[in-house]
């Protein structure tokens, strides 16, 4: 009874403890595994090596997913920040509708990537869109095809994404700004420091952990970025705006090449362990001072 | 003061003042223009489905309709009548309601269970669990995709909604577990060691004294969960089809299975029936939805 008494908590977590060792850990261990076969349409259990690693970066289509991603990354990391920061800061004036702008702001987020992709493709239809739209304004020679473009699709899905999630980097940034005392500024001010100059030199920088954690979580939208993909280009014209994710789910069940999605897998999670570790690490460690 | 000086001085006030209104004005024209830029794509949608597809080809998206139409709506819900690859939403919501409901009692109820065991009654081991826990959170769903469908193969429950809401359950333990445990840290382990020593065991603290306080972070929980699970395309498209498959597949099925003529009116009502339960969460209960938002950003 005692011992049952005092080892409850574990037996208690146990099952959801296991559940998370056989589907997470075991899952990708078994991924790992299958990246190193022959597997195609089944899985096969030899040992072939890195073979699926030497033909998932000798294929022209992986690169282009990895050259996407970068693109993607990069823009809808650097826009999202921009909009995100700036949105912030100006709610952060003592706005009279602030909690009305905020909640505008932020809808997107409670859409799913789909319903985004699918408003978003109707929007950048290239003739009944944007296009005709700009066109009836009397610009009649204006052309928007990016959707039906190969050079520019990628650049619609960075349009719909940074639409959706820029309103939380604003939230993430806002709360933030609040966490910060009042009396700072309030000495800077009479130290005679315009706010632009309070903004840039002192409030931004000591935001640092807002900027981690929003980095980190970008970066970690785009790794995964498959819905929007999907519903707004489904990695078209041709394979033009393909992303790894995509890449992965293709050759997973429409392409019968497991061997190839689980090497691809193993790459995207290597991508996000090589951002998460230190995140968490550093994460970890703040709190642990300032507890 | 000279006169002279007092005029320069009041001179001086008026065009700060006159400055400080210039830039509140400002001010709210970039929020405004940027409210517009967020509101532009619901409006939009909106505006579309209540038009006939003659009036979207003749005017533009930002026209209103000449006359409201609900037909798109009721081809979207409801269908056409007629049986060969007539795709509509209706028994697909139900689908996701009947996925989405299970998910997020089972996982928030374990998750809540996990996060207290791992605060209040702390062993040896107990962080490293934890931090197990914590990095289910982050990885890429790829890594499981293909040992996930196999292993519904085995059970017989791919293609079913009994095996979506088993996928759902097991990877929002992760979320759950951490939105939890992060909650019951902040509160005092006194409560706990004066019921210990009134002598209530483990789950009657739990049930008895815990769970009546933790209101707020199970509603973050549940609405964390409910938005994620309703919103997910991933695992719905992976591992259902056909008649198994939730709404977000549905939606992306019916907008790219093109009859002779895009029915741009029926994907955009389409596209606000599934956006609809989350949209409403949010309007009720945003402040909880943003909670969830940052506790998922700030872990550990």
């Amino acid at each position: 009874m005692f011992w049952l008494q005092k080892n409850l908590p574990r037996i208690v977590l146990a099952p959801s403890f296991a559940v998370l060792l056989w589907f997470v850990y075991g899952f990708i261990l078994w991924t790992f595994y299958i990246s190193f076969t022959k597997s195609k349409m089944l899985p096969r259990y030899e040992f072939w090596g890195i073979q699926q690693h030497f033909r998932l970066w000798d294929n022209s289509r992986w690169y282009t997913a990895v050259e996407n991603l970068m693109i993607f990354t990069v823009l809808f990391l650097l826009i999202c920040l921009l909009i995100g920061i700036l949105l912030s800061i100006l709610l952060d004036q003592k706005i009279r509708a602030e909690g009305f702008l905020r909640t505008i702001y932020l809808y997107p987020m409670a859409l799913s990537f789909i319903v985004t992709g699918t408003a978003w493709k109707w929007i950048l239809n290239p003739t009944l869109g944007i296009q005709k739209l700009v066109r009836d304004w009397g610009f009649s020679e204006f052309t928007f095809d990016w959707l039906v473009n190969r050079d520019m699709a990628i650049y619609t899905i960075v349009i719909a994404a940074v639409w959706q999630s820029s309103g939380f980097v604003m939230a993430l940034f806002l709360a933030g700004l609040r966490s910060i005392d009042d009396e700072i500024i309030k000495a800077a001010k009479i130290d005679g420091a315009s706010l632009y100059t309070i903004y840039i030199t002192i409030i931004l920088p000591m935001m640092r952990p807002v900027f981690m954690s929003s980095i980190v979580i970008l970066l970690h939208i785009s790794i995964k970025s498959y819905d929007l993909v999907i519903a707004l280009t489904a990695g078209g014209p041709g394979t033009s705006s393909d992303m790894p994710a995509v890449f992965m789910t293709q050759m997973a069940f429409h392409r019968s090449e497991i061997g190839l999605a689980s090497a691809s897998a193993v790459m995207m999670f290597l991508t996000v362990l090589a951002i998460i570790v230190p995140y968490l690490y550093s994460e970890l460690r703040r709190q642990d001072v300032t507890r | 003061m000279s006169p002279a000086d007092q005029l320069q001085m009041q001179s001086l006030e008026r065009s700060a003042s006159f400055k400080r209104s210039f830039y509140r004005f400002l001010l709210f024209f970039i929020l405004g223009l940027f409210a517009l830029y967020y509101i532009a794509p619901m409006y939009v949608m909106i505006v579309t489905s209540l038009k006939s597809m003659e009036e979207i080809r003749q005017g533009n998206l930002m026209t209103l309709p000449r006359e409201i139409l609900f037909d798109a709506w009721k081809i979207a819900w409801g269908g056409r009548g007629y049986d060969a690859g007539d795709v509509f939403l209706r028994p697909y919501f139900w689908n996701s309601m009947k996925m989405v409901i299970p998910a997020v009692v089972v996982s928030t109820f374990f998750g809540a269970l996990n996060g207290y065991a791992l605060t209040k009654w702390r062993f040896k081991g107990d962080n490293l669990v934890f931090l197990l826990f914590l990095f289910g959170c982050f990885i890429p769903y790829q890594a499981i995709l293909l040992p996930m469908a196999r292993t519904l193969g085995i059970l017989g429950i791919s293609n079913s909604i009994a095996g979506l809401v088993l996928v759902h359950s097991v990877y929002g333990l992760s979320f759950t577990t951490l939105f939890c445990r992060n909650y019951y840290v902040s509160i005092s382990d006194e409560i706990v060691k004066a019921a210990r020593i009134d002598g209530a065991g483990f789950f009657k603290i739990f049930f008895k004294v815990l769970l009546p306080i933790s209101g707020p972070i199970l509603v973050v929980t549940v609405i964390w969960q409910f938005t994620n699970i309703w919103n997910d395309f991933l695992f719905g498209s992976s591992f259902s089809f056909g008649e198994a498959a939730p709404i977000q597949v549905a939606l992306n099925n019916m907008v790219l299975t093109s009859t002779s003529v895009k029915q741009y009116n029926v994907d955009m009502a389409a596209a606000f029936i599934a956006g609809f339960p989350t949209l409403v969460v949010y309007i009720i209960a945003g402040k909880y939805f943003i909670r969830g938002l940052t506790a998922g950003s700030v872990k550990g």
